[in-house]
């Protein structure tokens, strides 16, 4: 019972974060668009996917390597504490950051901008919740490396997976039967989301 | 301050752009060449079924003299759609207005009354200096990375000009943009080819060949800009250079294609120094280099010397002096102002290597001086120059004035500002609209036009 809803949150973070058209799926069907080929926008998945995991993988294992030397109610606040800043930053420096790829790009260099899109919003500091309430579930006193590892890696998969379901459902939707003209409605402001969504989880980390 | 949704003057693509309602409201940089009265953006009403229809309806006058404003743009456009940097929650709001002889920046609010616009921020000389090294502010284009804004010259008025950014919510200075400019020195207009990665610069001169006027020895001696430079657009980084030939001075102009898939655009070099000829020329993808080939050569008409400044009596011709182009959003129509012939000329560029003329109207003019339907005095000085074509296609508008201290060298009598509108005709075909004339108010001259919502030289786009 106590393990279902955090599961359950990663993997709705995942659909959140492949909804977000900052981070892949529009991308996808731009590169589409530009080859006019519906196989781009199904190659382009694998580096979004790929590049995004690596960067959630990565918060999570530093997160991970500091828990480990902390005491949990330390460290709970001293993720609280970098999830609100991120949320400022985000808040702040939102979209003023160097843009280093552009629509020529190969996958490589598409993969690279799926991890620093994930990255500089803070994708992996917003998983620290849900991963921690499943460290801690096995552990009531300590948070274990050895035994974060392997649930912080199956969070990231979970998460990924769910990432990619929509992302993938979304650009080949999008691609073989809308006009892009739907973007000028339906693009609601996902930076604010965003931003409300990390200043919330790191709130509820906070007072929890 | 951002919003929920994008703003709706935001188009995917040019081809939905091309759909956007019809504007109301033209803004006009206006100048005093006396340097005496501050100069203006003015508003014209462009909506023929207001009472006010071709009148100046609003005006912003800048805080100093001297400015020379000249061309301006808008805070964000359609490329914050783009998926590669997206950030399309903030408005079209705010005109970013460079003083070319002054290099100030104005930051201009168009809203809540658009009629009624209002300076928000002044970004003085020695603060660009400071940041960017630059001076003597051009043009300016919303982009992937903010707003970018080139520059004529660096701080102290020499070369190299080139491009500094602003962020777009701040307008604070960034800095340059160039990591490595390679052998660019001169700078006139630049913009890019988004799908393309590739930003293009072109080339006028230094101040000291063009703040007193065009010097005969520097373009006889084929020393102003013929280059066009090709740039990485995210690496920042020099990547080609193409030399027109010292037959060419002065390639001033760029428009690339509108749809990002397409690797080619336009330029216009204002003269020949073999016959006084203008000529557009077409850059284009050949392999992996770029390459340029000339499309249109406008010859010079010859005329009697008595009527000619004494710049062109010698040659017993006029130059056509191509010193504008546009091109229509469906990437169909190039619009060419020969400012010393009077000639607005249309252009089916459907094959950007086989241009058709598809229209042509006279007015102004170095000899011909003709006039328009609605003007009063009868003989017009000026000839067309600063064009602008609104999103649908079907309205062209222009202006008269180059540059104030060019002005008399081609109009000695001086220049009576005014600005006019064209209808076009579904297929081609180009007419004046015979109710739209602005008899430009005495002490001001008017120069670039940016129409309300956007326009086709205002706007990029990421998706075809």
């Amino acid at each position: 019972m106590t393990t279902v809803w955090p599961w359950l949150s990663l993997a709705g973070l995942g659909a959140f974060h492949g909804l977000n058209p900052a981070m892949g799926w529009l991308f996808a069907v731009a590169l589409g668009l530009h080859r006019q080929s519906s196989r781009v926008v199904w190659l382009s998945l694998g580096p979004i996917a790929l590049g995004h995991a690596i960067s959630v993988a990565t918060v999570l294992a530093v997160v991970a390597a500091f828990g480990s030397t902390l005491d949990p109610d330390r460290f709970r606040i001293a993720a609280a504490v970098l999830i609100l800043g991120a949320a400022g930053y985000t808040a702040i420096y939102g979209h003023r950051h160097r843009v280093r790829i552009g629509m020529r790009t190969g996958m490589a260099g598409l993969a690279l901008w799926s991890f620093l899109m994930a990255t500089s919003h803070g994708a992996g500091l917003m998983l620290v919740p849900p991963v921690l309430s499943l460290c801690l579930a096995g552990h009531a006193d300590a948070l274990a490396m050895a035994s974060s590892l392997p649930i912080s890696l199956a969070a990231v998969a979970v998460h990924s997976i769910a990432m990619l379901t929509v992302t993938a459902a979304l650009s080949l939707a999008v691609f073989a039967w809308f006009d892009l003209a739907v973007l000028r409605a339906a693009w609601i402001n996902f930076d604010r989301l965003w931003t409300l969504a990390l200043g919330a989880t790191g709130v509820a980390l906070l007072i929890q | 301050m951002a919003t929920w949704r994008p703003d709706p003057s935001f188009y995917p693509s040019p081809r939905m752009a091309a759909k956007a309602p019809k504007e109301t409201l033209a803004y006009v940089a206006a100048f005093d060449p006396d340097r005496k009265r501050p100069d203006a953006i003015a508003v014209v009403d462009v909506d023929p079924a207001s009472p006010s229809y071709s009148q100046i309806v609003g005006q912003v006058d800048m805080p100093n003299v001297g400015d020379e404003l000249h061309h301006f743009g808008w805070n964000a456009c359609s490329s914050c759609l783009c998926p590669n940097a997206p950030h399309p929650h903030v408005e079209r709001r705010y005109l970013v207005v460079p003083g070319l002889r002054s290099s100030r920046l104005h930051i201009i609010d168009t809203k809540p009354d658009p009629r009624s616009p209002k300076i928000v921020r002044v970004i003085e000389p020695a603060e660009i200096a400071e940041k960017a090294n630059y001076s003597r502010l051009h043009t300016t284009h919303c982009g992937p990375e903010g707003i970018y804004v080139n520059a004529l010259a660096d701080r102290d008025g020499k070369a190299p000009g080139g491009i500094f950014l602003l962020d777009h919510q701040s307008f604070d200075v960034l800095g340059q943009w160039e990591l490595d400019r390679g052998p660019q020195k001169l700078a006139y207009d630049f913009w890019w080819h988004l799908g393309h990665d590739t930003m293009i610069t072109s080339e006028w001169g230094t101040p000291d060949t063009f703040e007193n006027g065009l010097v005969p020895e520097v373009l006889l001696g084929s020393k102003y800009g013929r280059r066009l430079h090709f740039w990485d657009l995210h690496k920042r980084k020099h990547l080609q250079e193409i030399d027109f030939g010292e037959e060419h001075q002065l390639v001033f102009e760029l428009r690339p294609a509108h749809d990002p898939t397409k690797a080619y655009g336009f330029v216009g070099c204002v003269i020949s120094l073999k016959d006084l000829s203008a000529s557009i020329w077409t850059w284009y993808r050949d392999g992996d280099q770029w390459a340029v080939k000339k499309v249109i050569e406008i010859p010079a008409e010859p005329a009697d010397p008595d009527l000619l400044p004494p710049v062109l009596k010698g040659f017993s011709a006029v130059a056509p002096l191509v010193t504008d182009i546009d091109l229509s959003m469906d990437d169909r129509f190039l619009y060419v102002s020969c400012w010393g012939t009077g000639d607005m000329i249309q252009y089916d560029v459907s094959d950007p290597f086989a241009p058709k003329e598809t229209g042509r109207v006279r007015i102004g003019g170095i000899v011909s001086r003709a006039s328009h339907p609605k003007a009063t005095n009868g003989a017009l000085s000026g000839g067309p120059q600063m064009v602008e074509i609104s999103r649908d296609g079907k309205r062209v508008y222009f202006t008269n004035s180059l540059y104030g201290a060019i002005d008399p060298q081609f109009y000695p009598e001086g220049i009576d500002g005014w600005m006019v509108k064209l209808n076009v005709a579904d297929g081609g075909g180009i007419a004046f609209d015979e109710n739209f004339f602005v008899d430009w108010p005495k002490g001001h001259r008017p120069h670039q036009v940016r129409l309300e919502g956007g326009d086709c030289s205002s706007d990029s786009y990421c998706y075809p």
